[in-house]
This record gives C-alpha cells, structure tokens and sequence, in this order.
C-alpha cells in the first residue's frame, strides 16, 4: 500500500560539507516533487579578479579560491599558463608536483573521511563523538590528515594557501635531509593507511547501485592526478584545450554555482570516477588492496567512495615514496619564463575531481580571461540526480528524520567543495 | 563535597564569504583539535558537525567577509549573541582578496557577464566584519595559524587578553637569518610593511612577501613605494602590490592609491 503524503524536507544549513549549501525536498502523493541543492555562497568573482594581474601573481590568487584544495588549484593553474607561454618545466619539477599533489589528496582525503563522512555511517554526529567510541581510528586518520599537510609544507612551506609553486616550476627545491625525514614518516605510515582502508571497507555501506556516465584525466602509463587528458566512461579522450567542446555549464536559479553537462546529462567526477577508469593503472600493491576491499570495478555505488579515498591514501602514499626516495634535489627548480600572448588551458584531478582552467594572456604575461571549473559544480548535476534516486529507494514512506540523515549523506559522498564552486558566478547587485 | 566544575566556554564557528581556509587552522589541529573539545564545547561549527547558528556563546570566530544583504543580518544576529567575538583571517578582518572589486567599478564586472536573470544578491562592497558590528580581536593572515587561534582560546581561557604579533616580516627574516630577497637581487618584497606571524615562509623560499599578513604597525608605506619604483615597477604595479590579499586594510588601501598618485622623481 502506498501512503499518500506531503511532507517538506528542509535542511537550512549541511553539516559536514566544505562551505555552505541547504537541501530542499518536496514530496507530493509519495513521490518526489522537487528536489534542490540549495548553493547560496555568494560569488567570489575570481575570473572578474584575475583580470589585469600579472602570471606571477596567478598561482597565489588562485589558491584563495579553496582552502582545502589550494594545491590543485595552482597546479593546474601554472600548467595552463606554462601552456600559454610555451613553456616546458623539467622533469624534476613534473615530479615535484605530482609529490605535492599527493600530499594534498592525503590531507584531503583523510579530513573527509574522518571528519566530514565517517559519522553518517558510524551513527554520530561529528567526530569529536567518534572519538569517544573508536579513539584509535579517529587519532590514525588525524595522524594521516597532519602527514599530507607536512608532504604539502615540505614544498610549500605551509599546507593552506602554500607558497613554493611558481610558473616554470618551484621557487626553492627541499633540502634533501627534510625530505629523508618525511620519506621515513611516509612509510612508518602505510600500515596506517592499510588499516584505514580496511576499516572503511568494513562500514555498514548502503546498497545503492546506480547508472552514470564517469570523467577523469587518463594516463596510459600511471594513475593520473596532475595531468593527462580528460577521458569518459564512454570511450571519450580529449586535451584540456579541446575541454569545452564536449563540456557545457548552465546556470540554475537555486544555485550560485553553474551545472556542467556533458553530451546533456550529468556526470560524475572524483575518486570513484577515477578508481572505475583508471583502476587498471594503480600499482600491484594498492590493486592487492582494491581487491580485499570488495569493490568490484566499475562501482556504480556512491557510498563506497569513502572506501575509494581510502584507497587513493594509500595509493598517495606509495607514490610519494616512490617519488621521494630516490630525491636529489635541483640546482635550477624553476625553468626561465618569457611571457607572451596566448592561450593555455589544463586540467588536473583536484581531490574531488576533475578542475579545469583556461587563461588568455597579453604579451606581457597579463591575465586578459579566466575560466575555471571547479569539480564540485561539475558534480552538482549528478548530485541532485543520486539524491532523487536513493531517497526514492531508500523509502519515501520512512520518517522525515531519516530521510533528511540519508540525503545529507549522499550529499557527503561526493566531497563537494562548495567554497570553491560559487566562486564565479553572476550576480545581481543590492545597492544600500 | 565535589569539586566545582566550571561550565565549559561555548564555542561558536561562523563562516561568511570566504576560502574555508581558516576553519581549517581549527580542522588541523590533530590531536589538539580533540583536546580543544575538551577544554570548550563547539556549539556551532558547521563544518566539523554541531550546526546551532543562533546558539548563545561565549566566543564566536568569524571566518569570512560580509558581501549579501542576508550577512548583514546574520552577522548583526552572530554579534548579540557572543560575547566576544574574533575574526579569523583576512576576508574577515580587512575584507580579503574578493575586496579588490570595491576598487573596481561593479557594474562593468556584472556587465561582462550573461544576461540571464541572477537569483544571487549582493552587497556594492564587500566589507571586513568590523565594517558592521563591534570586533573584539582581529587575527590576520591568510590564511591564520593553528598557532594563532589555539593561542587566543588558551588566552581567553585564562582570562587575558590575546596579543597579536604586530612586527614587520622583515624583523622574523632577521631572526631567522634569511638572506633579504630585496637587498640581494632586487625582488619586490612587501616584508618592510606586512605583519609576521607566518614565520616569514616567502623570503624562506627565496621569493617576495606578498603581503597576506596584512599590515603591520607603523608602516613607511611612501618609503617602499619609492623603493619599488626604484627596482622598476610601474605605479599600477606598485598599487597591486598594496591592493592584493587585505586591500580593504585602511593602510594598504590608501598606500596603494597613493602609489597610483605618484609621481616619479
């Protein structure tokens, strides 16, 4: 028997999420009727901001755009301008980079997963409960957070807005007896992050199988992360630069942040994209894992993405060792740069997915335009799609408690950064 | 007879228009992060979990910068609940980097983009949170410092008031024996007139001081003005060097409109 009912689900403020958003839920005679993730963050007008400034000043600007992410932001900013200018960074620094980035998916990661995610499937509310109950997992992942923050300090000299990245390559290379010392802290910390990865696997995950179309950069040769070219699910592969061919953004009125399409429907970027398309690309000690976990590729599972971030922690971890171990570090960490007019675009894989950039610049290296698209507004289709989806099969009839519980956590499952996501948008001015 | 146990302080955590990187300087404590939860009770901090915006407290930190008409609100509402109220980081305290469109005409920004009707709202200026209610401290940076706010909470927890460190970048550089970057080769530094704080990473890294500290007390802002004209900046050059992170900083601003005014000599 099917209940008729009326019942409004108002989340004013989410928990747990990076920024600010509010859920909306109408469901009407027993079905769902509207459905709304709610941005309000004001935009932040980065692209209107950036205008006019010079190249140098591009990867410290961009970084105030995410405080959890800065790292990728300047990442995939200095490539789409060394794009612009030409430029090719040595392979020391390509290597460099892709070390600091792995620092930012552990620190990342690991706050999401112990502080934002890891309460709605343990039945607490925040993580200052759950570590009354499992002290040790909570102190494991905190320890994991502090060990991806100090990867990012060693080049960047602090974990939040860091300042080492410059275009054509690092201001100052590490001194070789810091980085043997956080080489040894890396591997002090992989059983760490095996027993994370097990401890995620072992969560009570809802069963929630769905159909959707993944997007993540693709290496042939390695799992990529800060570069490679933007592939689907579907068989597309395409540079950054040809990225808004395949790729639309509309706007939505409930949101401060734009919609991305691809080919008219929604898409899903982020770990568990990534594990679905580049699985087969993870070295043979993180696939041995993979497979105790019980993933079975492709997942079509949103809720075991917390297993997926698990996963990529230990991935990050073996691949900054990699990286580390054999440093010798670089007499010339930056590769001369002459600015010219031109157009660069690039993309890499934020912790939460594909972001992309695309700079125009004047002869002397000015910023002329500026687009970004962050992974969160790229993901909010999908989002708005999954929350219909699993509150349907989870059970409209169940109560309102519940439901409000189950869709912040679908919400969660996607990592969204919302901070970053409104950065940009239009706006009507209230003048008072 | 039991012991009498003080009440917990209440603890509030707000966040306005901004990056969420300060929050973290909270959300990366560690283990401290846990022993802070001992010492205070988070009743609203959204990001770590409680979520109780209109909660009565007795500190509320304040990320971020007032830029809607409904922050104008809340924010009045976040004042006459707490009594004592921190700014955490630039946007907050001098209005951050989305300030520099008050030195931009806003119309033409909005002009440039599409014509589809927009459902946001928003302030003509973006404004630091001092702009509109009574600040008990400020704490600049961008982003600040674990250091900075675990040193304000014990402050508070005892009973005094918190000290901010308001001595120039360049004074940490001769504490820690950094090579200047300015003196040596010439690079634009802002460390003669930023606050320290940071530990002077920058010039560390043999690069300049951009300023995110905000500025320090007394600052010669005509003195490295001339300085940096001398290394060959342009004076828009210059003004974007004092108009970057804390441009709606009283003595930033009016240094950078200065250095546009500037004659060459």
């Amino acid at each position: 028997m099917t209940e008729a009912r009326h019942l409004s689900i108002r989340v004013p403020l989410l928990a747990r999420v990076e920024g600010e958003g509010a859920l909306d839920v109408a469901i009407r005679d027993g079905a769902i009727a509207e459905l709304k993730l709610r941005i309000y963050e004001p935009p932040r007008l980065f692209e209107q901001l950036l205008q006019g400034r010079s190249f140098a000043e591009v990867p410290d600007i961009v970084a105030r755009i995410c405080g959890i992410c800065p790292v990728a932001y300047q990442m995939t900013a200095v490539q789409a301008l060394e794009n612009a200018f030409g430029v090719q960074v040595s392979g020391w620094a390509q290597d460099m980079r892709r070390a600091m980035y792995c620092g930012e998916w552990i620190q990342s990661h690991a706050l999401h997963i112990h502080l934002l995610a890891a309460p709605d499937f343990l039945g607490v509310d925040s993580v200052i409960a759950l570590s009354s109950k499992q002290p040790e997992a909570v102190r494991r992942g905190l320890h994991l957070q502090a060990l991806g923050n100090e990867l990012i300090e060693l080049f960047g000299g602090r974990s939040v807005h860091p300042v080492g990245v410059c275009v054509g390559g690092f201001h100052r290379a590490p001194h070789p007896r810091d980085v043997a010392a956080l080489v040894e802290k890396l591997h002090a910390a992989l059983p760490q992050a095996l027993e994370l990865a097990h401890w995620t696997a072992g969560f009570p995950i809802p069963d929630d199988g769905q159909d959707f179309t993944c997007v993540a950069l693709r290496q042939p040769d390695r799992y990529a992360m800060d570069a490679g070219r933007i592939g689907a699910s579907d068989g597309l592969e395409i540079d950054a630069s040809e990225y808004q061919a395949h790729f639309s953004e509309h706007q939505v009125s409930h949101s401060t942040a734009l919609h991305s399409q691809y080919r008219s429907g929604a898409y899903l970027c982020g770990p568990l994209a990534r594990l679905n398309l580049n699985g087969e690309c993870l070295p043979q000690p993180v696939r041995e894992v993979l497979e105790h976990t019980g993933i079975g590729l492709p997942c079509r599972n949103m809720f075991q993405s917390i297993v997926a971030r698990s996963i990529e922690i230990y991935f990050a971890l073996l691949e900054a060792i990699r990286i580390l171990e054999s440093y010798v570090p670089s007499d010339t960490p930056a590769v001369a740069v002459t600015p010219r007019a031109g157009t660069g675009a690039a993309a890499t894989e934020a912790p939460r997915g594909l972001l992309w950039h695309r700079y125009e610049t004047d002869d002397r290296g000015r910023i002329l335009h500026a687009r970004i698209v962050p992974p969160t507004s790229q993901n909010q289709a999908r989002i708005e799609q999954d929350l219909k989806a699993s509150l349907e099969a989870f059970g409209l009839q169940r109560p309102e408690n519940e439901l409000r519980r189950r869709g912040e956590a679908v919400i969660r499952n996607y990592d969204p950064c919302i901070s970053c996501a409104t950065h940009f948008l239009r706006l009507t001015l209230d003048r008072r | 007879m039991t012991a009498i146990r003080p009440a917990k302080l209440r603890v509030a955590v707000h966040k306005f228009s901004s990056c969420d990187g300060c929050q973290l300087a909270f959300l990366n404590l560690g283990e401290s992060l846990l022993e802070a939860a001992e010492l205070v009770e988070f009743a609203h901090f959204a990001e770590a979990g409680p979520v109780d915006p209109d909660a009565a407290v007795d500190i509320a930190f304040v990320e971020g910068s007032i830029s809607t008409p409904e922050d104008c609100e809340r924010i009045e509402r976040v004042r006459a609940n707490a009594r004592f109220l921190v700014t955490i980081g630039a946007c907050a305290t001098a209005g951050g980097i989305q300030a520099l469109r008050n030195l931009h005409d806003a119309k033409q920004w909005v002009a440039g983009v599409y014509a589809s009707p927009q459902y946001v709202s928003t302030l003509e200026h973006v404004v630091p949170v001092a702009a509109k209610v009574k600040v008990d401290l400020e704490l600049w940076g961008c982003p600040v410092t674990g250091r900075q706010v675990l040193a304000a909470l014990r402050a508070l927890l005892s009973g005094v008031a918190p000290l901010e460190d308001e001595d120039k970048v360049c004074l940490e550089c001769k504490r820690r024996q950094n090579v200047c970057v300015m003196v040596t080769r010439g690079v634009a530094c802002m460390g003669p007139v930023t606050r320290t704080g940071c530990g002077a990473i920058c010039p560390s890294f043999g690069r300049d001081c951009y300023a995110c500290f905000g500025p320090a007390e007394n600052i010669n802002a005509p003195s490295l003005t001339r300085r940096l004209q001398g290394l060959g900046l342009a004076r828009e050059a210059v003004a974007a060097r004092f108009h970057f992170i804390n441009s709606a900083a009283p003595a930033f601003l009016s240094a950078g409109q200065a250095a546009l005014e500037a004659k060459r000599d």
